[in-house]
């Protein structure tokens, strides 16, 4: 078998063909809506340190609301596949919430919280609580109950339990479940952005697209590709720390 | 001085469509420092009967005391091996073998500590920091019995321990349990489908029969433990005996009960 790249070459390749993909799509295309890389990195250059800000802005939103979302979602959905009992309210509660996009709320939060960072936080943190709830709630349904047993028998409480066995078994799904949202996140973050107020990446990219200044509209976007990039790999690298077990595993 | 005892136990519990009385009218008593064997087909509640010494299962008749007390909840100097599932594969051996400590209330330090010198006990001093995923089979098994001598249990239960082991780590680990044994002196009860494995490591060896569970007979065998007990004769005419036993109770074919 072929060894995998390491993952600063992985990187290389990933964005040299992105890169190449981008500028023969926009010679194709020959339009000034798509600007190449050869014209939108040097505005993203020229553009760098007002892109860092609004880059740092709209990081600190989704990373604090998905932290929220988490703090909150974990702890409840571990208990909610825990006990029989919680589960049979909180399972068609959760089954009729789900579904709905909690982006059809933004109206609703911009009228009680204001067209600033609480709005936004909120919004992220409750699509993050959503995904995550359900993931935990499977999780913690999905513990061997001899792994329960062995460890109850020691005698262990319930929030031993939890500690113990529920929590450290379900931190695997838990971070798939954090990465999938993070796209989610970002997605609602830009949305919400556009939409109000005057700060973050979301309405970097929407006012250039206004100003018609497509090269500086690229420049926010090549800012959101490597906030996600950023992102990603500070999960990842929780991930890797706190389960290391998983990388002995046969 | 008993240690642990069962005292005319029913365990009775709502099947799919008929109560299912997986104990009825079950007795055993188990002195200090004594260690027992108890074997059975499948189905005759022998697994039942340890969570219930463990205080992990409630009888619907009948009292179980450790020590003198009634156990209704598990109790602190008593441990439960399983045989499968007793470790948790995000800790390592040291803390696998701590978790009873810290469940217990001590320090990390010290429950660190106490499972070092368990572990050493067993034979895996140098894989304290190995999680479950990275050792054998046996090896996992020496960790279970590291959180019991960690705990410094006095009453060590255990539900086939050894059955998902091939027979050169069995007998290997039957040795570390024996020689344990012989140096803490706890009571033991064992659970096991092996004849060998019974007469090797039960002072008493319980029979029991399925449908519902209770005891079939009890067979006395008190030279286990003499050196070089496996070669003796002495063991292999106790085999047989239990054999014989099983197989009148229908759990071995009539033709598999050759005599030693």
């Amino acid at each position: 078998m072929k060894r995998p790249l390491s993952r600063p070459v992985g990187y290389v390749v990933a964005v040299l063909a992105l890169l190449l993909g981008w500028e023969f799509l926009s010679l194709a295309l020959a339009s000034p809506a798509l600007p190449g890389p050869l014209e939108a990195l040097p505005a993203f250059a020229t553009h760098l340190s007002e892109l860092i800000g609004h880059a740092a802005l709209s990081l600190w939103r989704v990373s604090i609301s998905m932290v929220i979302g988490a703090a909150l979602a974990v702890p409840l959905g571990l208990a909610i596949g825990r006990s029989a009992r919680a589960d049979s309210v909180f399972a068609p509660l959760m089954f009729l919430t789900y579904p709905v996009p909690k982006v059809v709320f933004l109206p609703v939060l911009l009228v009680i919280f204001g067209l600033g960072n609480v709005s936004k936080i909120v919004l992220i943190a409750t699509i993050v609580f959503f995904q995550i709830l359900l993931t935990a709630r499977d999780a913690a349904h999905a513990v061997p109950e001899g792994a329960v047993l062995s460890v109850r028998s020691l005698g262990a409480n319930r929030l031993d339990i939890a500690r113990h066995v529920v929590f450290p078994a379900a931190l695997p799904d838990i971070f798939t479940a954090l990465r999938i949202s993070t796209g989610t996140a970002v997605a609602v973050l830009f949305l919400a952005e556009s939409i109000a107020g005057t700060d973050g990446l979301g309405w970097f990219i929407m006012d250039a697209w206004g100003r018609i200044g497509y090269p500086r509209m690229f420049a926010g976007i090549l800012a959101m590709a490597f906030s996600g990039v950023l992102l990603y790999e500070v999960i990842e690298l929780a991930e890797r720390l706190s389960t290391r077990w998983r990388r002995s595993a046969r | 001085m008993t240690s642990l005892s069962l005292d005319d136990i029913s365990l009775h519990y709502e099947g799919q469509d008929r109560t299912v009385r997986a104990l009825e009218g079950f007795s055993l008593s188990v002195d200090h420092g004594e260690p027992i064997a108890v074997i059975g087909p499948s189905g005759c509640g022998k697994s039942s009967m340890l969570l219930l010494a463990a205080g992990l299962l409630t009888p619907t008749d009948g009292t179980v005391r450790v020590d003198g007390g009634l156990v209704t909840a598990p109790r602190r100097a008593t441990s439960l091996i399983l045989q499968e599932h007793g470790l948790l594969p995000w800790k390592t051996a040291e803390d696998n073998a701590a978790l009873g400590l810290r469940v217990r209330g001590a320090s990390r330090r010290d429950a660190r500590q106490h499972a070092r010198q368990a572990l050493e006990r067993v034979g895996l001093g140098e894989f304290a920091r190995a999680y479950p995923g990275e050792l054998s089979g046996g090896m996992r098994q020496r960790v279970g019995l590291a959180r019991a001598v960690a705990l410094d249990a006095d009453l060590l239960l255990m539900d086939e321990p050894l059955s998902a082991l091939d027979a050169l780590r069995r007998e290997d680990l039957q040795d570390v349990l024996l020689d344990l044994w012989h140096r803490r002196g706890h009571a033991q009860v064992l659970v096991t489908h092996s004849i060998e494995e019974a007469v090797f490591l039960g002072r008493r060896v319980v029979v029991m029969s399925p449908s519902p569970g209770s005891v079939r007979g009890v067979v006395e065998n008190p030279d286990m433990g003499e050196p070089g007990y496996r070669l003796d004769p002495v063991f292999h005419g106790r085999c047989a005996q239990l054999r014989e036993i099983l197989a009148d109770e229908g759990a071995l074919h009539a033709e598999e009960a050759v005599r030693g």
